[in-house]
């Protein structure tokens, strides 16, 4: 069915999706976690009426603001790229996905926009208790429009409340809140916001230990390490709990993007957690049964306990849900591609009854798209009917990727999570900033944040592949038939404008840093 | 509520709900306009951060209503989604372009060590007010004029010719709006400066020109009115929903729904009226007469292209996958949820009414400049 379609064009659009997503993504947390900083250090002025605190205040909201209008040029290409690159996606799934996507605009862009403006153009002009509410609305809309699109990712997913609609050739919405609620977006939620919160946390502590390092600004920098620790401790263990929970519904979702997570090979019970380890160059694909360490230093159980909070689960491995396991009832892929193949045929057969119009054909075919054990059967497995006659390695996501972007992750959180900790209890004692080493690691942690948030995108989204929609929808069937070229050249076109408003933005903020509160 | 209503009463719902964000977004194309004279309007560097910041306390409300716009689209139609953005791909992504250099514009312009230089940046204000409202013209004139497209079985969407939607351009009756709705533009801008900032000079340049660019947009507009009213048509039969040619259709519809003829002259009357106002008087309301008529002309011509049995998003190139609001659009289902948030909007528009007024209680002027903490 993919005959027609040219691998490099699915590769570009792929790549220029990555692109857009991952720069858009550079700035999306730090405005979602530094919004609900800005909004409660100006809380604390408004209550305490205190000038130090306005001038720490208006120095996080002009970072803020540099940071919200990037983040604001990178997002609208996103909005319309579903369209433009995504075109049969958007048509396939566009009844479910264009809803979040719209209320996301109605409600929440307008929100953050619209209180934005207040935010920094309200000091002398309205009254200080609007000026403080427009803060926080700021900071409620960034977190709201995260919700929506999150809503849409976790769909994609794990596709829920929908039902696949035979005439048109597309998935409808039966259940809107099924949508919204499902288990998997409501964690989605959490863990990106808290994620997010936690960046910026993380960067408001390394910026004030520079200041402290240079005896510069020593009560501004210390009450922003005051309030963004505090911040950052909730947050790292916000982190953490939920990323936790969302890897046991991927375990239980998407068995074989948690394997690849794990770089588990071969299913077993008492399953240890690789907490280090390095893999061997020459995973070649065919080959799902074999260890691919060079080293790794393992903690015995805890993989099994983590998904199912006993030792004694059994965690499939690669190898396990490629060739199915019986002992454990797992299909092998094999069959699911068989299952889907027969759905698709069924399609087939029922347009073209209704083309000759044999009625008779066409209700008994179209019976069964609505026979939930059929579905439950075949269509489930829609997606997989792709693949007949193809590669099954292809229905792998990249193992390395996936298993070194969640450990640098999961370290990462941790090390925040510590030098969190470890600010906000010496800055209770009086005693942070009397460590240069200290100040040092906080300033070289600035950038790691958005390594280890970056790596859960790539978790999240590589090791989804090869599809778009779970099971569903192939990423190669999801892509507008334009000529490969067309996407080379707004894929170089993107990369050199986004890199120099990238630069430019890193360069305005540091110059601001530098000139510190005081220099407006 | 909605769930009652009939399949085609929420497709006419949603396109009407798409159609008032389309003409709002060009109202609010005021502030692209108004980017298009950084620079002759801006003759001292004082004269044009005073432009800029008028311009820039609004820019959010156009951008952002060009992101539901197309997301309500996306939820309402997601078939028109799918084939023309993927269709007409160079004519999108320029427009979308336009708008990533914008967004960046505004707060990194005069911030120190900016990489770029403050002229590039105006530029990219410049470029963005010329782009966007010209190019968004020409794809709204193609639901009059058909673009080249075909959809399979799966509806997946192939277009005919290389140029993926900039073939557009060379159609001089596409032209016609895309240079209206660049002049309109133009002249909301002047209309808007002179309607928000005191400085003499600012003042004194927006009234001369007004006249230089009211008589393109009445010209052009002429030209686009003309040809639509006598062109023939894409008309879509009920029954069946296949798609013929009708000529005269345009003019067909606006005789067969008098409120929308209604709606459309009294939008004409406004836009000119305003105009008036701001030749004539030296600190005219224009602005508020101009706005609202170029909602109710902008409205006006999309429901002339979507409602009585019109196809909105035809195809030249294979007349029968033609986009009509029938075929084009979300479930019953999602159309009903979606109703219950459009709900939410005459709530969103109070607040940001609300906002605009807080903000603009004072005319801009250079000593505010000075005294602001938050200038762009
Ligand atoms: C979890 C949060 C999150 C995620 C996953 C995304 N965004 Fe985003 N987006 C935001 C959170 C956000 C934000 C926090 O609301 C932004 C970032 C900076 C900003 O100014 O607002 C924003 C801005 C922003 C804008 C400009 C809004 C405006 O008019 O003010 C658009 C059009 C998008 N985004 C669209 C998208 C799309 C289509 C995405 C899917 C790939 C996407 N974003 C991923
Ligand atoms: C901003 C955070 C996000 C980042 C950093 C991100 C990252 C990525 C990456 C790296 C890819 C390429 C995967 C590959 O080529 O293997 C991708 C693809 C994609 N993502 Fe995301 N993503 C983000 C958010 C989203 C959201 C919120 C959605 C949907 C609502 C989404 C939908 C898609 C789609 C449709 C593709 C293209 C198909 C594919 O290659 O899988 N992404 N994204
Ligand atoms: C420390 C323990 C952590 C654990 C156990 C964890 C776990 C996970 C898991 C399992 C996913 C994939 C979810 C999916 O595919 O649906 C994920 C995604 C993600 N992680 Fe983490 N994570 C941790 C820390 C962090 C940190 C410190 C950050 C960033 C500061 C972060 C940012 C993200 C982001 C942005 C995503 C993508 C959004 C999502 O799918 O939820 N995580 N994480």
């Amino acid at each position: 069915m993919f005959d027609s379609i040219d691998i490099s064009l699915v590769d570009w659009s792929r790549g220029q999706f990555a692109l857009t997503a991952m720069f858009h993504w550079l700035f999306v947390p730090l405005t979602i976690g530094l919004s609900f900083i800005v909004a409660f250090m100006h809380s604390i002025y408004v209550k305490s009426g205190d000038e130090a605190w306005k001038k720490i205040t208006k120095f996080w909201m002009k970072l803020f603001g540099i940071n919200f209008a990037i983040g604001v040029s990178t997002g609208i290409i996103l909005e319309f790229e579903f369209g433009t690159n995504w075109s049969n996606y958007s048509w396939f799934v566009g009844d479910i996905f264009g809803a979040p996507l719209a209320i996301e605009g109605i409600l929440a862009f307008f929100m953050e926009s619209t209180f934005v403006a207040i935010m920094f153009f309200g000091w002398n002009k309205v009254s200080k208790r609007f000026h403080l509410a427009s803060s926080w609305l700021t900071a409620f809309g960034a977190s709201l429009s995260a919700l929506w699109i999150l809503v849409a990712n976790a769909w994609m997913q794990h596709p829920v409340g929908t039902l696949f609609n035979p005439d048109t050739a597309r998935n409808e919405m039966i259940n809107f809140w099924d949508v919204i609620f499902s288990e998997m977006a409501v964690n989605k939620f959490l863990h990106t916001v808290t994620s997010g919160f936690l960046l910026a946390s993380v960067f408001v502590i390394g910026v004030s230990a520079w200041f402290l390092l240079h005896k510069r600004e020593v009560l501004f920098a210390g009450r922003s390490t005051v309030v963004a620790s505090v911040f950052g401790v909730i947050a790292g263990v916000a982190t953490i709990f939920t990323g936790d929970a969302s890897a046991r519904i991927v375990a239980r979702e998407q068995p074989i993007k948690f394997a690849a997570m794990e770089a588990l090979y071969e299913g077993q019970s008492h399953a240890p957690l690789v907490a280090i380890g390095a893999m061997k160059s020459d995973t070649s694909q065919e080959s799902y049964t074999r260890e691919n360490f060079i080293f790794k230093i393992e903690i015995p159980n805890a993989l099994s306990y983590m998904v199912f909070l006993t030792p004694n689960g059994f965690v499939p491995g690669i190898g396990d849900l490629v060739y199915g396991n019986r002992e454990q009832g797992i299909m092998a892929y094999e069959e699911k591609i068989e299952r889907g193949a027969v759905a698709i045929q069924t399609l087939k057969e029922l347009k073209r009854a209704r083309e000759r119009d044999d009625e008779v054909t066409y209700q008994a075919l179209r019976e069964k798209f609505h026979d939930p054990e059929w579905l439950d059967t075949y269509y489930r497995y829609f997606g997989y009917g792709y693949y007949q006659n193809r590669e099954i390695g292809e229905l792998v996501p990249n193992v390395k990727m996936s298993f070194y972007a969640f450990h640098i992750m999961v370290i990462l959180g941790i090390h925040f999570l510590i030098l969190s900790g470890l600010a906000l209890w010496l800055s209770l004692k009086n005693r942070w900033g009397r460590h240069k080493w200290l100040l040092w690691v906080a300033i070289m942690t600035i950038p790691l944040p958005w390594i280890a948030s970056e790596a859960g995108w790539v978790v999240t989204e590589m090791g989804r592949q090869p599809w778009v929609v779970y099971e569903l929808l192939p990423t190669l069937s999801a892509v507008t038939r334009l000529h490969p070229g067309a996407v080379q050249v707004t894929f170089w076109i993107f990369l050199a404008t986004f890199t120099a408003l990238f630069i430019a933005e890193i360069k305005i903020i540091v110059t601001q840093i530098k000139k510190g509160p005081g220099g407006q | 509520m909605f769930g009652n209503l009939s399949y085609i009463a929420l497709q006419q719902y949603w396109y009407v709900i798409v159609s008032l964000l389309g003409s709002l977004l060009v109202f609010l194309f005021f502030v692209q306009g108004g980017q298009t004279f950084i620079f002759r309007i801006g003759r001292s560097e004082a004269e044009r951060t005073i432009i800029v910041n008028a311009l820039g306390r609004k820019w959010e409300f156009t951008f952002t209503t060009l992101v539901t716009f197309g997301g309500a689209f996306f939820a309402s139609f997601p078939l028109f989604y799918a084939t023309s953005f993927g269709g007409a791909y160079w004519v999108w992504m320029i427009i979308l372009f336009a708008f990533v250099i914008q967004a960046v514009s505004y707060e990194f312009r005069t911030k120190a060590n900016n990489f770029l230089g403050q002229r590039t940046y105006e530029w990219f204000l410049f470029a963005n007010g010329l782009l966007g409202t010209l190019l968004i013209g020409v794809a709204v004139a193609t639901f009059f004029s058909g673009a080249r497209f075909s959809l399979d079985g799966m509806n997946s969407v192939t277009w005919a010719t290389g140029a993926h939607g900039l073939e557009a351009l060379l159609s001089i009756f596409n032209l016609s709006l895309g240079l209206s709705v660049f002049f309109l533009s133009r002249i909301l801008g002047l209309l808007y400066f002179m309607n928000t900032i005191d400085h003499g000079q600012i003042i004194t340049r927006s009234r001369q020109a007004l006249l230089r660019n009211a008589i393109p947009f009445v010209a052009f507009f002429l030209i686009f009115t003309t040809w639509l009213l006598l062109r023939e048509g894409f008309a879509v039969d009920p029954a069946t929903g296949e798609v013929f040619m009708e000529p005269y259709k345009y003019l067909h519809n606006l005789l067969a729904m008098p409120p929308v003829m209604i709606l459309f002259l009294a939008g004409v009357v406004a836009v000119l009226g305003g105009i008036a106002c701001g030749l004539l008087r030296d600190r005219g309301n224009g602005i508020w007469f101009a706005g609202p008529g170029t909602v109710l002309v902008v409205f006006s011509l999309f429901l002339l292209a979507g409602f009585n049995n019109t196809a909105f998003y035809p195809s030249t190139y294979d007349l029968q996958s033609s986009l009509t609001i029938r075929n084009a659009s979300s479930s019953h289902y999602t159309l009903v949820a979606m109703s219950w948030v459009s709900l939410f909007v005459p709530f969103v528009m109070a607040y940001i009414f609300f906002a605009w007024r807080a903000l603009n209680r004072k005319k801009i002027d250079e000593k505010e400049m000075e005294e602001e903490s938050h200038v762009y």
